[in-house]
Parts: C-alpha cells; structure tokens; sequence
C-alpha cells in the first residue's frame, strides 16, 4: 500500500498538522515504508479471531452517577495561552 | 559522606532505621552529585527545596517509628509524570511550562510513603523512541562509554533521563513508563533493573497518557530487590483509572527467596532473530544455564505470532497516541501558535502542533489517523487488534502448559552511539522493541536484569516475561538470576 501526495496532505488535515506543500511528497514516502512494514500483518489468518478490547480480563467498575469533582475553573484554566472572564479564549469561530 | 555508588533503596532504608543516616544527608549527597552531571542532561528539572522539605519531613518520621520502606528515599521522576506545580514536559515543546494543577496517583503515593523528590527526567517526546534523541531538550547521554572512546552513547529509550540518573547514581530509584519496552530497553543499556508490571497494577492516572492499552508504569533501580521494594510503594486499585486492577498488592520483596527449584524457565525459539549477535545468545545461554544450575527447568516453547508484534504495535500504538494527543490544540496548555489576519481556528490548531510536536510524534499521529480513518480501520486497526489476540493467547498457551516465566534477552544489542541511527530507517530504531513489545501487546509483567558486559565494556540485559498479576514469582526468578549472574560493572565516572 503506497501513500500518494493527496493521500498525504488528507491525513495531515486529518491529524490537523500544517506540513509545507514541498514536504508532502516525503511525507507520503515516510508514512507508505511504514505501510510497508505492517503489510507482513496480512500473512496471518485472523478467521474466526475476535479483535482484542480489554488486555485483562475485567469488567469496568460501576459507580454512582454523581459530581465528586470540580470547583476550581481557576485551577483548570491557569495553563491555558488565552482566557477572558473564566473562559478559555479560542479565535473567532463564529462570523 | 555516603558512598553513592555503593547505597541501594534496602541499604539506604535498613541505614536510616538505625540511625546511621538521614534522608537529609543522602538528599543533599544526591542533590550534590545532579549538579555534578548537568552534562548527562537527565534531569529536565531540578527540585531541590522540595527534596529537602521532604527528606527533613521524612526523617521525622523515620525518628518516630512511622517510616514506609520508601520513606527518605531520594527519587527522580519521569516527565510524563504530572507533578503538582512542578514543570511537566514530556519532552515535547507543546508542553512547554505546562505545570500541573495535579499530582499523578503514582507519584502521590511515593510522596505519601515519604520519599523525596529530586527532580524530573529528560525523556524522548511522549515516550516516543528509543535512543531518547526525540526529546525537545536535548538527547540524555550515557554515563557509559565503549572501553577506550569517549564517544557518546544512548541510555536507550524512552525513559533514558531515568536510566542514566539511576546507573550514574543522580538518586536511588526513577519511575519509568513503558509501552513497547521504554523500561526495559533503556534499563538493559546502562546496567540497571526496570521492571514493567501487568497492565492494571500501577494506575495511569495523571500519566501522560501515549497509547493508553499499552502503557504501564514501573521501578527502575540498581537491584532487584529495589525494584521489589519501589514497585510496591507504586502499585494499587486507583478508582481514578477504571482499567486499574481492584488487587491486593502482594510484598514482593517478601517473594525474594532466591530459590527457584522446579520452576519451569520457557526459550521462546522465535525470539533468536537474524543478525543477532553472537554475544547476545551466548548471553542467553548462559542466563538459561545459570536458572538451571539453580535447580529450575528450561524448556523450549514456542510463541509462533512473535514475528507480528512489532507491525502490531506500529498500528496499534500510533492509532491510541493520535487519539490521545489531539487533546494539544493550543487552548487549555502548552504552546500556540500566532496566527495572521483571516486565518482561523483551525489554522492554529494546525500550526500549533506542526510547531510543537517533534517528526517522531508527527509521523506517528499520522499514521494513527491513516489506520483509523474511513476505509482503512478494517484493514488496519481491527487486523491489528486480531493479531494481538492471537499474540496474547500464544502465552496463555504455554503458561497453561505450566511454564512459570520466560526467558528472553531484553535488547537485540548493547547501547549505540547517540547521532549513529541519524539517518536510519525509523523501522530500524523500531527493532529495538523486538523483545519487550510482545509483553505490552499481551498486557503481561516483565523485568530486564542485568546479565553481562559485551566486548566493548557495556551492559547486556536479560528479560523474564510473567504470568499475569505473577510479578513476585518473576521478581524471585530475576532475583535468582541476579546472585548467579553477579554483575556489579559500574559506568566509570566521567562527567
């Protein structure tokens, strides 16, 4: 399975990184070797195999479904680069 | 003054009962030999107000009798450890002064045992690598070196900060993460013990999370023995991690009998790769050897799916990290990047992880997005996932065969040169997981121990892989492993 230059720039949009139009074309080249190497996975017979979801058996734990966390936008907003009025601040999204 | 190169986490706890030393004193001794190092670059940042506050506290408490095997201990931390108002990097520039509101659960626990906090660990960005050359602040090096060059080496990867701190003697014991062999490798390149546990037995909660069904934290230590003790401390039911298993934790160290009589040893034939070093397999022999001198069975298994854990993993992994770094958008920390006129929120999202995540990172939440994106999960993700099942049940077939632990080396080579993989295919710098991939792909414990010292002067490591949830049985077969292999080679002192 070989990645192309539009393949390239589709999972870059995907993934939201800026990569340069000149870097697109070793880009697709990077990621198609690593392509490569996972193709071996198709030698395996995988009929009748379930896909792994949980490494150890265990059922996930229950608990009431109440808040006993929080209070502290402060705390939760003092790394943020931008904030206004107890708000993480973003650019304008909405015209 | 404290022979730092002598001292371990036993010697160093047994020592302060008695009165013989103070936390104060080795904290300082400790604090001394990081700012003697600074060259090594392991340690990210420094906390030596903390550490003293703490060792003061803690010989209080060793005073009055109230003393935790790890109380006083002098530690370093992992930076993919948040730390409560202490820098958290992971040595990624989109963390760049990113300091914490919190504290991760595992580290709260140590500092709730009484240990002290030295200071943080370089590491390779998001515990993405292997030679720890990824990271943001610089690669750490080695306080090894080949016999007769002075030229720098790997302490391996990704907990490289913590390696080289632990076998230049920076502090008594580091954490370390592993999610493909991130304790391991690195412990087997500088002559120490880490030890990754099964998954669920250290919380991974306030861990900077990379692949979330893989990674597990453990103990890097000088012994074995250590490494029973700190594991300990680390471990537990955490309800702030739901994958986190509600187990008693057992006392490893109690588990250190040194006899191994009828243990079943498994040889894995599919892990003597090509172009293995003669000196690797010998190593291997003789590891075996040494068991069966100690009255335990060597028995050749098989684990026929070996082969595909690496191409597993590559999927695997990327496909979890891309989902857990999308949390750096430039908005709640870290980096943002500037954006012009008439550009928008999406512009800076994208700039801000262009600039601040390194090309390791970047390649691999690439390919994270490609295997889960529309028309490709199928074929790569859940293939993926269906191969792991089957790398799973290759050893629960041969522990249900009455195998006990298996036997393994832990590193297809000795420490490389940093600089040397430069250039190399990134599938190259992959190999280096070979060993210790298949343990996190079936959620198992594992420990690397140092076994031996290769032509150039630098040290081999040996892994045992457990049975689930059978780390003190593992801990007493390494143990054993350890008074038969007698390794005491210590980095000669450069820096």
């Amino acid at each position: 399975m070989s990645i192309d230059k539009e393949t390239a720039r589709k999972v870059a949009h995907l993934a939201r990184i800026e990569v340069a139009e000149e870097a697109l074309e070793p880009l697709a080249a990077a990621l198609s070797n690593i392509l490569d190497f996972m193709e071996q996975l198709n030698e395996v017979d995988i009929e009748g195999v379930e896909p792994m979801t949980s490494v150890t058996p265990m059922d996930l734990k229950k608990r009431a479904d109440v808040v006993s966390d929080g209070g502290y936008a402060d705390r939760i907003l003092a790394n943020a680069p931008d904030t206004r009025e107890g708000f993480f601040a973003v650019p304008k999204v909405v015209e | 003054m404290t022979d730092l190169s002598k001292i371990t986490i036993a010697g160093a706890r047994d020592a302060m009962r008695a009165g013989e030393l103070t936390s104060v004193e080795l904290t300082q001794s400790y604090l001394d030999a990081i700012d003697a190092a600074d060259t090594l670059n392991a340690f990210s940042t420094k906390t030596p107000e903390k550490a003293l506050a703490q060792a003061a506290a803690a010989d209080v408490r060793i005073q009055v009798g109230d003393a935790p095997d790890m109380c006083g201990i002098p530690l370093g931390v992992k930076d993919l450890f948040c730390t409560e108002d202490i820098q958290t990097q992971a040595g990624s520039h989109i963390l760049d002064g990113f300091k914490p509101k919190y504290e991760s659960t595992i580290t709260s626990q140590l500092w709730d045992a009484g240990s002290v906090m030295l200071g943080k660990l370089n590491m390779d960005e998001f515990a993405m690598g292997s030679s720890n050359e990824t990271s943001y602040y610089g690669p750490v090096t080695s306080p090894w070196r080949r016999e007769g060059s002075d030229k720098a080496l790997t302490p391996g990867g990704s907990s490289g900060g913590s390696a080289a701190a632990v076998s230049a003697d920076l502090c008594l014991g580091a954490t370390g993460t592993d999610t493909g062999g991130s304790i391991r490798q690195p412990a087997a390149f500088t002559g120490i013990v880490g030890v990754k546990p099964t998954y669920g037995r250290c919380s991974r909660w306030g861990v900077v999370a990379f692949a979330s069904s893989l990674d597990q934290a453990g103990p890097m230590v000088k012994t074995v023995r250590d490494s029973a003790i700190m594991l300990e401390a680390m471990s537990g039911h955490d309800a702030k991690d739901s994958t986190s298993a509600d187990l008693a934790v057992p006392n490893f160290e109690a588990a250190l009998t040194g006899d191994i009589r009828g243990k079943k040893i498994g040889i894995p034939k599919e892990y003597r790769v090509d172009g293995m070093p003669a000196e690797i397999e010998a190593l291997w022999h003789e590891g075996a050897e040494k068991l069966r001198a100690a009255g335990a069975e060597i028995v050749d298994i098989s684990l026929p799916h070996t082969k595909y854990a690496l191409p597993a993993y590559y999927v695997i992994a990327p496909a979890e990290a891309s989902s857990n770094l999308s949390r750096y958008d430039g908005v709640k920390y870290g980096h943002r990047a500037k954006i012009s006129a008439g550009e928008g929120i999406d512009d800076m999202y994208s700039r801000t992880r262009a600039e601040g995540f390194g090309s390791e990172v970047q390649r691999r939440v690439m390919i994270g997005a490609y295997v889960l994106s529309a028309g490709f999960y199928d074929a790569y993700y859940i293939r993926a996932q269906k191969v792991r099942t089957l790398i799973k049940q290759d050893f629960e077939k041969v522990f249900a065969d009455g195998i006990d632990q298996i036997l393994t080396p832990a590193t297809p080579s000795a420490a490389f040169g940093l600089g040397e993989m430069k250039n190399a295919d990134p599938i190259k710098m992959y190999l280096n997981d070979v060993f210790t991939v298949t343990v996190n792909l079936a959620g198992l414990p594992g420990v690397s121990v140092p076994a031996g010292i290769d032509h150039q002067g630098l040290p081999l490591g040996l892994q045992l892989i457990g049975q689930p949830w059978g780390e003190a049985d593992m801990l007493n077969t390494a143990y054993a492993l350890e008074q038969a292999s007698g390794f005491d080679a210590k980095p000669v002192k450069w820096w």
